[in-house]
């Protein structure tokens, strides 16, 4: 289980993450959005002792996640979101190289490979050096990477960013079928329907506070399921609510052209993430 | 020891695939050095009482080792903490600090240690009369281990790339003129020599000189080259403990 313990971090005067209080369970797959900026990737570097928090603690099975304790790491795997591979070096030995660092046996790192290139659709790209792979490709190698030593935890740091959709819903799939094989996976994304496609639960950040948590259900529920989508002098605007009869109530003396529909995660995105400003 | 062996194991990758340019462009250097100050000079002018070729090899040897140790360390690791981030997959491993940072010191002053047996052969060849012992071979080591630790620590501690090249122009360039490599620090002023001697090519020029041309061993070289080598590697495992 992951704990996030009141976890504050500041940049000088700059507060990246505000008093974040987050637990993730066992087997959970845990999106976390918000906008640019919203403390996501700090979360991340938080949780793998990157980043030192200002204050606060993470605690991860019950084992306190600091640069000075690595008897935690090897339970995480982490692909961040620049790719991070060694560009001189073949895909093979960039995974051998982790193997080493995981302090994992030859033999076992040799049998990880085969099996991790296989699942990954990767055997022909085995010798190949990464800094000719493609984008795609890349991102694939940098999630078996993370694989390697077998975590019980994968942190995903936007691990689709650039890719073109194909490419993307091959990563999908990659981290779907880890997901149902036991991994804990905690997901930073800006696209929403990558976390609607994927995530059990999400946690909506703004400027690093934790706004909302829930299931993509909960969260439609709090804002309301139905939206009546307007366009009023050059802007959209949203109408929530929480019965169908309601929203055709409202509809009824419109003039302008509306549309109803059920809400998606983005409308509770944009709601959230930009009124809860005005409402605080 | 896993951080260590991977390290030396992706660095044995690296040499393995650019021998030819490492070796080439390691050489360029001390070449025209040799060429210059060895061939041009050595053959005329005498520096203590020896020809003047003879007196410059241990000093070309302890500023190419110098540059080599420095320079396979400081500009990859920099570019790995600023740039292609790949220092974050070692951050986020099981390994320690210590583990990472022997890696790479070690590393460097292996590729220190090549271009030194390199730049030997090439004196060899242009009539540089040395002799190589253990002691020689041990205070160059030594010499390539002191700056291995300070490329760590500078790489760990640089903002930019212009700031490694800052380094360069205003620490390590003046160091190869000043570092006892050309001259004999004795002829300076008494402030100047203070300084000169301070300076942690120094010991280096000198120790491998007297041992080269069997002249008494000055036990001031390994004994401040041993301080330097303390320092920057506390220093340096101090700027590991707070990359960010």
């Amino acid at each position: 289980m992951i704990v996030l313990n009141e976890v504050t971090k500041k940049y000088q005067e700059t507060l990246s993450v505000d008093k974040l209080s987050l637990h993730i369970a066992n087997g959970e797959f845990f999106g976390l959005l918000g906008p640019n900026g919203a403390g996501k990737t700090t979360t991340i570097r938080m949780l793998t002792a990157l980043t030192i928090p200002t204050a606060g603690n993470i605690t991860i099975n019950g084992q306190l996640v600091s640069r000075h304790n690595p008897s935690y790491k090897s339970q995480i795997g982490l692909v961040p979101q620049h790719i991070n591979l060694e560009p001189e070096l073949t895909v093979a030995e960039n995974l051998y190289l982790h193997g080493i660092l995981y302090g994992m046996k030859r033999s076992a790192i040799a049998d990880k490979i085969t099996e991790l290139l296989e699942f990954a659709d990767l055997t022909d790209k085995r010798q190949t050096l990464v800094n000719t792979l493609s984008g795609g490709m890349k991102r694939k190698v940098l999630i078996i990477r993370a694989l390697m030593h077998s975590p019980q935890l994968l942190l995903l740091d936007e691990p689709t960013v650039g890719l073109d959709v194909f490419s993307r819903r091959r990563v999908w799939d990659l981290i779907k079928s880890l997901n149902t094989r036991g991994i804990t996976i905690l997901l930073t994304t800006h696209y929403l329907e990558e976390a609607e496609h994927l995530c059990s639960r999400i946690g909506l950040l703004k400027k690093g506070r934790l706004i909302m948590t829930g299931s993509i259900e909960n969260l439609r529920d709090v804002v309301g399921p139905v939206v009546v989508e307007r366009f009023v002098q050059d802007k959209t605007i949203l109408h929530f609510f929480q019965e169908q009869a309601q929203a055709l109530q409202f509809v009824s003396g419109l003039k302008e052209e509306f549309t109803i529909r059920q809400t998606s995660l983005e409308d509770v995105f944009v709601k959230m993430t930009e009124e809860k400003v005005d409402i605080n | 020891m896993n951080g260590m062996l991977a390290v030396l194991w992706r660095e044995y990758l690296f040499f393995k695939r650019r021998i030819w340019s490492i070796t080439a462009s390691s050489l360029v250097s001390p070449l025209l050095y040799l060429i210059a100050f060895g061939w041009g000079l050595g053959r005329v002018v005498t520096m203590d009482g020896v020809q003047y070729i003879d007196f410059i090899v241990p000093g070309i040897l302890a500023l190419s080792t110098m540059n080599a140790s420095f320079n396979s360390v400081a500009t990859p690791l920099s570019i790995a903490r600023l740039y292609d981030k790949t220092l974050e997959e070692y951050l986020v491993s099981p390994i320690t600090l210590f583990s990472f940072a022997a890696g790479k010191i070690l590393a460097g002053a292996l590729r220190g240690m090549y271009v030194g047996l390199l730049l030997l052969v090439v004196a060899f060849l242009f009539g540089a009369k040395f002799k190589i012992s253990l002691a020689f071979i041990t205070l160059a080591l030594l010499n390539c281990l002191v700056f291995a630790s300070l490329g760590f620590l500078v790489a760990l501690k640089i903002q930019s790339h212009p700031d490694m090249a800052r380094f360069n122009s205003f620490v390590i360039t003046p160091m190869i003129f000043l570092g006892g490599t050309f001259f004999s620090p004795e002829h300076t002023s008494p402030l100047l020599q203070f300084f000169i001697k301070l300076l942690p090519l120094t010991p280096a020029s000198q120790g491998l000189r007297s041992l080269a041309l069997g002249q008494e061993f000055a036990w001031y070289a390994p004994t401040l080259q041993l301080i330097y080598l303390c320092l920057f590697i506390a220093l340096g495992l101090y700027a590991y403990r707070k990359v960010e």
